[in-house]
């Protein structure tokens, strides 16, 4: 019980976090013409924060399938 | 690199290899696999191996989320608006981490209760009304139905575009071939079949679809597999890398400077939220994620795994629009064709094959859950009320279960034929185009009623059916209508001018509100109306009876496992009765086997159809049916044979006020059993303790009167052969009287030690305290008994650091311990050279004295045993002479004045016993405060 309250706390901030990179006025800085790794940043950002969302929420909720 | 870059091959020598025989043959051998998929799974189901149940199965057939418009259609918004296809997906992954509140919740909801749609969850949310049920599937209906004909669509394009292999010919010809011509018709039709097939096989639409979502899955894996084969092709054959391609399309000048448009931070959010809202609310969503759902533990991997999908699927899409760009540039290629044209203008056949049906998957996946959820809305909410009104003037055959099916399926057919309909009436208009996130928008209408509903008990039908009509109204007359009219269907005037021109209410640009995308602008004042009607016409009036109920049942819904909903209905009814109705809907077999579990396994009674049905009775008969015909239906046929009694709505309150009082109640039960048990555990190790001590008396007192005897005895048989014998010589006599008089010392001794521990023990003894230097002591006590060591040949060292050592203590009590110390070395110490040493050590804020032999040492095991009574130390064979109570008794005596008094020994090494007493001038606080005396 207790833990999987902390599991929803933990997925809550995942969720803020996700808002901040995602959904803030933090997403005009990597729109930047300059190419990374000769990619567009906000391409490798955006691929990036999601990668991270995904690995975060994965990890907040390992090991509870069965 | 590639050589054909900038222009689009067309060798019109190829071999024409995609004839158009081959392409339908492989449809249809593709449909072919998803019939045999599902009947496998289906089989499966039936022998108790579900293939569903894995949880990454149902984040596959999640991923029905991504149709055909993402297939295609991604690829075209990223060619005209950069990042733009992003938010439909990062939206749901957010979403995603909310799922074990929301998703969780609506699950449990719908099980406890057997809800099949999402019409059925609002209309049973609000009182289980018809009206409620009836409008949201009209929305979802009119929302939905164009999205299914733009699947269809795009299954008609994209073939067309493939027979006409290896030219790359634009798609919107195909729309003049006949309908029997058509090869979408057919696979609208073997669709058709197919949800049929495996979307009603039970009339329990609450049943899980075993087969589908098996198909659907595999669907998921397919369109993922043929987007990322397009995409490695484009990016690493075509290109070298996705470096390479950005590289070409910068060049070109086809790589937008700002990937965000400017402005467009609303566009951004609105259509993220928007996704989040559809991911759950969409009826194929809702079906998949809610109704075909096994078990609230698959959500656990769903919530990473499905956005895991999203993030696959659209890794490529940037690649595929760039070189697409750069492919077709000139040409007039429409973006929404490049994950199939790219393979087709450089001759890949086989991958463009593959691609087409990956297209064909995402389409038919959608289309196949889309059909069984709407058609169980039309049938439930639609259809049912209008037969149960009928009923009402006309009885109804006896078997019901039969009708209904046919109805499913009707409604299946028809729905699909709508779709077909519409597609083939709208053609490329843009009402058809554009549907994607129009639909989305239709069903972002649910939200607030939905959401609501789940965490706020005031709601009520009216707020609710307030709610969904001025946000329906307002989506239709911004959104709907303005499609129309720039599909040439209406005139464009009153898009331009505003109705009458009025320009205030411009459809776009409803009261002046501009510099929104059209998508953002609607979904801000649908919601507003939407929201605003909610709570203003819900706060008109209190929810009655029938929504209070409901509202306990959705608000509460994690809180108790069994919902007290039960105990809101109060009437009488027939066991018999019940069956028989039920029975008429699921067939006689079904309604008899569900009774007779309910009763044997949840009731523990035996099925007896003769009894009166309880409540609780009552309300399993009716989720029976509303598994079937929905909530709202359920209830109506359910009233029919039942007499029930309405329950006011302060009734109601009180029988909720009296729920949550026994609740609490039983709270307060479950912590007072709580500190009873504790209170229990103490008493119960309060208790063997208890019988420990009696034993240990019991102990003491056999071990003292063992000790007692020994020098009565041989006492007694001196003074007997004294009294009896006259005749001993004086010497013999004189020895015998030593003997007895010893023996009496050893008895006076004993029995001094004996009261003398009582005595500590019991707080009664005489402690005469005062500061006494320990210096002084030690060295009396070796003016004392260093004799007796020296009598047995062993050698007596001590080392004493300081000057002096005050501590608080008795000073005849100390030299008791003292000697007690030094006449066990003595006794302990190597029978040849034999060694004693005493050492005074000063450490912080005590004094430490050792007392060390070098004699055998001490058993580890033994170590604690001899500081209790009457337990000698047995290294040595010969019995000791002793109490037994010396070192107990100075143990008492070094505790009584804060110390400690330890042995350490090595076997074989000698033992040192030692103490510490607080040091009383170190001005740290005398832990004895026991000054003066002390009774």
């Amino acid at each position: 019980m207790r833990r999987s309250k902390l599991m929803r706390q933990r997925l809550v901030a995942v969720f803020l976090i996700g808002m901040l990179l995602l959904f803030s006025p933090l997403i005009a800085l990597p729109d930047q013409p300059q190419l990374l790794f000769g990619l567009p940043v906000l391409y490798l950002y955006l691929f990036g924060v999601w990668m991270l969302l995904i690995a975060a929420m994965a990890w907040v909720v390992r090991g509870g399938d069965e | 690199m590639n050589e054909g870059i900038g222009h689009c091959p067309i060798d019109a020598r190829l071999q024409h290899m995609l004839s158009e025989p081959l392409v339908i043959t492989v449809s249809f051998l593709y449909l072919g696999l998803l019939f045999a998929i599902a009947y496998w799974a289906d089989r499966r189901a039936d022998s108790g191996r579900s293939v569903i149940a894995n949880p990454t199965v149902y984040a596959l057939s999640l991923a029905v989320y991504c149709t055909a418009w993402t297939y295609y259609g991604s690829v075209g918004r990223a060619a005209a608006t950069g990042i733009g296809f992003l938010p439909i997906y990062l939206g749901p992954t957010l979403a995603a981490t909310l799922w074990v509140f929301l998703l969780r919740k609506m699950v449990r909801i719908s099980k406890s209760q057997r809800i099949t749609s999402i019409a059925d969850f609002v209309s049973s949310r609000y009182g289980k009304s018809h009206l409620l049920g009836g409008l949201v599937t009209i929305i979802a209906v009119v929302g939905v139905l164009p999205y299914i004909a733009l699947q269809l669509k795009a299954i008609s394009s994209s073939f067309s575009i493939l027979i006409h292999y290896p030219e790359v010919m634009l798609p919107g010809s195909a729309i003049t071939l006949p309908v029997w011509q058509d090869t979408a018709f057919y696979i609208a039709l073997l669709l058709a079949a197919f949800t049929i097939l495996f979307g009603t096989r039970h009339l329990d639409a609450s049943e899980r679809h075993e087969g589908m979502v098996a198909a659907i899955a595999f669907e998921s894996i397919v369109k993922l597999m043929a987007l990322t084969a397009v995409g490695l092709f484009t990016t690493f054959w075509l290109y070298d890398g996705f470096g390479d391609v950005v590289y070409h399309a910068q060049q070109a000048g086809h790589l937008k400077t700002r990937l965000i448009p400017e402005g467009s931070a609303n566009t951004w959010f609105s259509f993220s939220l928007l996704s989040a809202l559809a991911v759950v609310l969409l009826p194929r969503q809702f079906q998949v994620a809610v109704v075909e759902n096994s078990g609230e533990n698959q959500l656990r991997r769903a919530i990473w795994l499905f956005p895991l999908y999203l993030l696959l699927i659209n890794l490529f899409v940037l690649p595929i629009a760039l070189a697409g760009q750069l492919q077709f540039a000139g040409i007039g290629v429409d973006a929404d064709t490049y994950v199939l044209t790219l393979p087709i203008a450089h001759q890949q056949q086989w991958l463009a094959l593959f691609s087409y049906l990956g297209g064909l998957s995402a389409a038919t996946g959608m289309v196949i859950v889309e059909t069984i959820a709407l058609s169980t809305m039309v049938c439930n909410d639609l259809v049912m009320p209008g037969l149960l009104r009928r009923w009402r003037y006309q009885a109804a055959s006896m078997d019901i279960s039969r009708t209904l099916l046919l109805i499913r399926r009707g409604a299946i057919f028809v729905v699909l034929m709508l779709g077909y309909s519409y597609f083939r009436l709208a053609g490329e208009a843009y009402a058809l185009v554009a549907i994607g996130l129009i639909s989305f928008t239709a069903v972002a209408q649910f939200a607030p009623v939905m959401i609501g509903g789940l965490y706020w008990r005031g709601g009520t039908r009216s707020g609710a059916l307030a709610a969904l009509s001025a946000g329906f109204l307002v989506w239709i007359y911004t959104l709907l209508l303005p499609s129309f009219a720039k599909s040439g269907w209406l005139a464009r005037d009153f898009l331009d001018l505003g109705p009458f021109g009025i320009t205030l209410l411009k459809p776009q640009a409803l009261f002046g509100l501009e510099g929104l995308d059209e998508i953002s602008h609607c979904l801000f004042w649908s919601l507003t109306f939407n929201i605003g009607a909610y709570l203003i016409v819900s706060s008109m009036r209190l929810p009655n009876a029938d929504e209070t109920t409901q509202a306990t049942r959705f608000v509460d819904a994690m809180k108790h496992s069994r919902p007290i909903a039960a105990s809101l209905w109060r009437g009488s009814a027939q066991v018999a009765d019940l069956i028989n109705l039920t029975a008429r809907f699921l067939g006689e077999d079904r309604a008899r086997e569900s009774f007779t579990d309910y009763f044997s396994n949840e009731r523990n009674l035996d099925d007896d159809a003769e009894l009166p049905a309880d409540a609780e009775t009552v309300e399993f008969a009716e989720t029976l049916l509303a598994g079937a015909i929905g909530s709202a239906s359920a209830r109506v046929m359910v009233a029919s044979v039942v007499q029930e009694e309405p329950l006011g709505l302060d009734e109601v309150m009180d029988i909720l006020d009296e729920a949550s009082q026994i609740r609490a109640y039983s709270y307060e039960l479950e912590k007072k059993s709580r500190e009873l048990e504790a209170a229990t555990a103490e008493l119960k190790a309060a208790n063997i303790k208890l019988l420990e001590l009696d034993h240990l008396k019991d102990d003491f007192m056999s071990s003292v009167t063992h000790e007692l005897r020994t020098p009565l005895t041989s006492i007694r048989a001196f003074s007997e052969i004294l009294r009896d014998d006259p005749k001993i010589d004086l010497a013999e006599r004189k020895r015998f009287l030593g003997i007895i008089v010893e023996e009496t010392e050893r008895l006076t001794r004993l029995v001094n030690q004996v009261l003398d521990l009582a005595k500590i023990e019991s707080g009664h003894a005489v402690w005469t305290s005062s500061e006494v230097d320990l210096v002084e002591v030690i060295r009396h006590a070796i003016d004392t008994s260093g004799q007796l060591i020296l009598d047995r040949g062993g050698k007596l060292h001590h080392r004493i650091a300081v000057e002096s050592a005050l501590v608080w203590a008795d000073r005849d009590r100390l030299m008791q311990v003292m000697l007690n110390l030094l006449s066990n070395a003595a006794k302990f110490m190597a029978k040849e050279a034999g060694r004693v040493d005493i050492e005074l050590r000063q450490e912080p804020a005590l004094y430490r004295v050792m007392v060390q032999d070098n004699g055998a040492g001490i058993p580890r095991e033994q170590q604690t045993i001899i500081f209790e009574k009457f337990r000698q130390g047995s290294t040595n064979s010969a019995h000791p002479m002793g109490t037994g109570l010396g070192l107990p008794i100075s143990r008492e005596i070094i505790e009584h004045f804060g110390g400690r008094l330890t042995v350490k020994s090595t076997p074989g090494k000698g033992a040192i016993f030692s103490f510490e007493l607080p040091c009383a001038t170190c001005g740290a606080a005398n832990p004895s405060e026991k000054t003066g005396q002390e009774a």
